[in-house]
């Protein structure tokens, strides 16, 4: 398939912020792919190492999970540099995200 | 959160792709992607469920008026037939379904797509000046998935075993061992719950993005405040129980047993032995993740009725909103609270002292905002030359009927008191104040406010108040005989409350209050008549009827697709009514600074229909 | 006639985003809302129960590592077609389309085999005392079914769940190799009524089996929508690069943020199911 270069109005409307932006991103992309393979390797590794405790290796995944989470969602989905409006939807979200895990396992314990 | 939208042009508009011929009727009125089409079949549809839903309970009431007696008409038992209704008498499991079906029906089939769906639909582009909602393709898929939703309810009081009958809760274990019905049911919720995060994505979008030149976020009508702060509720509220709904179906098609905790007995023979079921489980996951949902809920049933009654006040005390940023905060921080209140539902599943005093504290916090919002529309009404409107007469009603359901159910939030009410009929007069005398009416007040709008005829005085008053006194009689039998123990769900003794002492309250319901349906016939009637035959009007302020008025009536001809530019907040040194006594939002003072501003030009 | 909708492809002056951005990522929020939900529900079971298997023991750690991987590189392909768009190259972007749909069928290929594992693989629990509980040695044994015949003495074709599948059946049954070894012992007949209970790994097994399938069937479904809207936007829906380049590119930009979600999911869903 070849390219198809839009007309040159269209192309213009296509990058208000430009090409080049877009091109310097590029080597970050390959570097969050880098480190979450490593990551990856790293936590299956530690699994395997049976820790002694079963909350460290618990916190250890968790963890590294959060930072695998974190790069995606700040690189890949550009949360890095976002609009307002969708930090407030997500704080919000958060918020009760946390309250969704904490309160049920919560009123479950015994001496709570 | 965005600000102020900067005034003059609104920048590039780009042709919309979904051009649909405009020629067929189908594509013109029933799959249409018009946000006042889709208004209307939401309120239509929602109409027709909130009556059957009434229906159901018309039929409970007879059962409870008269335990074990036939039912007066030989051809209603002979519909039912012999299973539902053997020798002419309610079965008990029967009943059952009914009582489930009328919550799920009344909740989520009935109140919140006329709320929202209807009610937001239809005037939350209009107020904010927009063409319509973000999402048009979107909002017509909303209605529809509802609509199957709905005819989902409906079909399964056809399959075998009849309709879900384990409340609108749905608690396991029963629920999960419950026959067929149940299934459709979590689909049918499945559809329901879709629908609503469809439409909530599109409303908080519409309001974020395309509010008109000049409409900043403190500028909007508190009714698109309200709307707002509902299409978030919906949004992170609603998915706790669609995953709910995912591990009870779970449970149910695949064997699992997510909310079966171990060593369970059905019928007195180990569940196990029967089903080689695995256990585990936990009953009160579900509780959880349905009050997750539940609590947001009743939030979602009353503030677009609060939205609609501030707008009714505020237009016929001719004044403005008192403390309208107030109330903008307090419904923002009543929304927030709800979603960590939930387990006050829960007090009595043996959860510790300080989780119950966690929830019972929030519980009390979040009653403030309410309390606000109630106090803020009273004070509104101080001072006003007040307008008799029957609107205005619905709103009224409103206030009071509110006030009774939140206070009673402050006892509830209080785990001490709770002992003794969690469960009764005092728990069904404590939320129906809240949503039938409460929202219920609200909505009716919203339908004459608007009716207006959409028809450009107004509906019948005469009927209005016909309507009215028997509404307001029967809904009373109804309701307010629960807190008493509740109070004397009675519990809800009661199949026949006369194998008590406590419950044959308040025996004579259940005769008032089913007869009351029969008269209620009755008090609607003239609403009928006049909703009806009116489409063709109301008195004309113009554009703007109620001398209104917000932008919904600048609009043609009914407005044409599109909706305005030339873009509303916003000058000012949403209630200006009666600004001193002004002639006219009220002052609409998208009319001119210098044009202000000449009264009533000339509504644009009507386009030519199409 | 059409309406015009504001900012449905320019971003709003004030917000700085058009329409469809803000929509995609309020989905979003609902979405981990469910997510969120199901791993909480995941935790109340898990904290409430006497014992709970270490996933490694039981999972392919395997095969989920390589889908890791693959769905990991699958969320670069993504973002590199939608970059590819950004810098005008229409072609790469179809290449990088393409790899994240064979990427995306890859990892479904790979569940369907994790899937399948689980769903051949049995586990009997003997009744105490039985002649068969003595010659096995011990009351839980896990192996396959070589052959099984129903009540009829027809042979079972479709799953079987619970020992009342089989009325007064029989089964022959080959326990899996001692650890350390690789050889299947004997298969052994055991009737109906020398088992408490037979079951496949399936779902109902435990709450355990139940977690994990809900789970990662429900990250599956959303595995398969996407591969769904990949593909439109690949076929039919490329049409509108030509038509309506800034508008396409906005729809593979919503589409990627979708996907990265999926990744992301994955992402927690792998240490929480499969090594925990
Ligand atoms: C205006 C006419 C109405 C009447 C006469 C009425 C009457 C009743 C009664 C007597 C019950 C208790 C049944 C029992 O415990 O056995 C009940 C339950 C219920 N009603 Fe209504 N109701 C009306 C309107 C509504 C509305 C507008 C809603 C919601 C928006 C609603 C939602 C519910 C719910 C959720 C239940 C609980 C069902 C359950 O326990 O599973 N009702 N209703
Ligand atoms: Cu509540």
């Amino acid at each position: 398939m070849s390219d198809h270069p839009p007309p040159a109005p269209a192309e213009a409307a296509v990058m208000p912020h430009g090409a080049e932006e877009v091109r310097a991103h590029l080597k970050i992309y390959l570097a969050v792919f880098f480190a979450l393979g490593v990551l990856t390797a790293i936590t299956v590794g530690i699994a395997y190492l049976d820790l002694p405790s079963k909350n460290l290796a618990i916190a250890a995944a968790m963890v590294i999970a959060l930072v695998k989470g974190s790069l995606v969602a700040l690189y890949f989905m550009h949360l890095i540099k976002e609009a307002r409006v969708i930090y407030w939807s997500l704080a919000l979200c958060v918020v009760f995200f946390a309250a969704l895990m904490a309160l049920p396992v919560l009123t479950s314990m015994e001496h709570l | 959160m965005t600000d102020t939208h900067p005034n003059g042009s609104p920048g590039a508009r780009e042709a919309h792709g979904g051009g649909h011929g405009e020629t067929s009727f189908l594509w013109k009125y029933v799959f249409s992607q018009d946000h006042k089409v889709i208004g209307i079949q939401y309120g239509i549809t929602g109409l027709c469920f909130l009556f059957f839903g009434f229906t159901l309970m018309m039929l409970m009431r007879w059962q409870l008026a008269y335990p074990n007696q036939p039912l007066p008409w030989p051809w209603l038992a002979e519909l039912l037939g012999n299973i539902r209704a053997p020798g002419g008498v309610l079965e008990a499991g029967f009943y059952n379904q009914l009582g489930a079906m009328h919550g799920t029906i009344m909740v989520f089939l009935g109140v919140v797509p006329i709320a929202v769906g209807a009610f937001g639909n239809y005037v939350v582009p209009l107020q904010i000046g927009a063409p319509d909602m973000a999402f048009p393709k979107l909002n017509m898929a909303s209605y529809w998935v509802y609509f199957c939703g709905g005819v989902i309810m409906l079909a399964s009081f056809f399959v075998p075993g009849g309709a879900a009958s384990s409340g609108w809760t749905s608690y396991p274990p029963l629920s999960n061992i419950a026959t067929q019905g149940q299934t459709w049911w979590l689909v049918g919720m499945v559809f329901l719950i879709t629908s609503s995060l469809l439409g909530s994505v599109n409303f908080i979008v519409t309001i974020v993005q395309m509010r008109a030149p000049g409409l900043s976020m403190f500028r909007l009508p508190f009714f698109v405040w309200a709307q707002l702060v509902t299409a978030f509720l919906l949004l992170l509220a609603f998915p706790p129980l669609e995953a709910a709904g995912v591990l009870q179906l779970m449970d149910r098609v695949f064997g699992t047993s997510f909310f079966l905790p171990s060593g369970l007995v059905v019928n007195a023979i180990p569940y196990a032995q029967t089903t080689g079921y695995s256990g585990g489980g936990s009953a009160l996951l579900w509780q959880h993740l349905f009050w997750f949902l539940a609590h947001p809920e009743v939030y979602v049933l009353i503030l677009p009725a609060m939205g609609i009654v501030a707008e009714i006040v505020a237009n016929n005390t001719r004044k403005p909103l008192w403390g309208y940023r107030l109330l903008v905060y307090a419904a923002i921080f009543l929304g927030f609270m709800s979603f960590i209140v939930w387990a006050h539902h829960m007090f009595m599943t043996g959860m510790g002292t300080v989780m119950s005093t966690f929830f019972q504290t929030t519980t009390m916090i979040i009653s403030i905002p309410s309390v606000i919002i109630l106090t803020c529309m009273i004070l509104s009404l101080w001072g006003g030359s007040i307008r008799f409107s029957i609107p205005m007469l619905f709103a009224l009603a409103f206030l009071p009927m509110f006030a009774i359901g939140g206070l009673t159910g402050l006892p509830l939030g209080l785990t001490l008191s709770d002992l003794h009410l969690h469960d009764t009929y005092y728990v069904i007069g404590h939320f129906h104040y809240v949503v039938a005398p409460g929202t219920i009416m609200a909505l009716f007040a919203g339908i004459y406010y608007w009716y207006p709008k959409v028809t450009g005829r107004k509906m019948s005085g005469l009927l209005g108040h016909l309507h009215f008053w028997p509404t307001l006194i029967l809904m009373n009689s109804i309701f307010m005989p629960m807190f008493f039998m509740g109070m004397a123990g009675l519990n809800r769900r009661m199949y026949d409350q006369t194998v008590y003794v406590h419950g044959r002492g308040v025996q004579p309250l259940s005769l008032m209050v089913s007869w009351s319901a029969w008269m209620l349906a009755v008090a609607q016939i003239p609403f009928i008549i006049n909703f009806f009637k009116s489409w063709k035959a109301g008195e004309k009007v113009n554009d703007n009827p109620w001398e209104a302020t917000t932008l919904e008025w600048a609009a043609p009536s009914p407005p044409p697709h599109g909706n305005f001809t030339t873009l509303p530019e916003v000058h000012r907040g949403p209630y200006e009514y009666s600004v001193p040194g002004q002639s006219g006594d009220f002052c609409p939002q998208h009319a001119r600074p210098d044009s202000a003072s000449e009264g009533t501003p000339s509504a644009p030009p009507v386009p030519a229909a199409h | 006639m059409s309406t015009a909708i504001p900012w449905s492809v320019k971003p709003h002056p004030v917000t700085g985003i058009p329409n469809a951005k803000l929509g995609i990522w309020l989905f979003l929020a609902s979405e981990v809302m469910l997510f969120g939900a199901l791993f909480s529900s995941y935790i109340l079971i898990r904290t409430g129960s006497e014992q709970w298997p270490m996933g490694r023991t039981i999972l392919n750690i395997p095969l989920a590592t390589l889908n890791t991987v693959i769905l990991i590189t699958s969320s670069v392909t993504m973002v590199m077609a939608w970059a590819s768009l950004k810098m005008n190259q229409f072609g790469k972007f179809k290449l990088f389309q393409t790899l994240t749909i064979l990427l995306a069928l890859g990892f479904m290929v790979v569940k369907a085999f994790e899937y399948g594992g689980k769903l051949h693989h049995y586990e009997v629990t003997l009744v105490e005392g039985s002649e068969a509980a003595d010659k096995a040695g011990a009351l839980k044994i896990t192996g396959h079914i070589d052959h099984a015949t129903a009540g009829n003495g027809g042979a079972i074709t479709s799953w079987i769940r619970s020992r009342d599948d089989l009325h007064d059946g029989k089964i022959s049954f080959v326990a899996d190799p001692p650890a350390g070894s690789h050889e299947h012992p004997a298969a052994i007949e055991l009737a109906a009524e020398d088992m408490e209970r037979l079951t496949f790994f399936g779902p109902h097994r435990d709450t355990f089996f139940a977690v994990y399938f809900t789970l990662t069937g429900l990250h599956g479904i959303h595995v398969l929508g996407g591969i769904v809207v990949l593909l439109y936007f690949l076929l039919p829906g490329s049409r509108m690069w030509r038509t309506d380049p800034e508008r396409f590119t906005g729809r593979i930009e919503c589409t990627g943020l979708y996907w990265h979600f999926v990744d992301l999911v994955w992402i927690f869903l792998f240490p929480t199911l499969y090594l925990l």
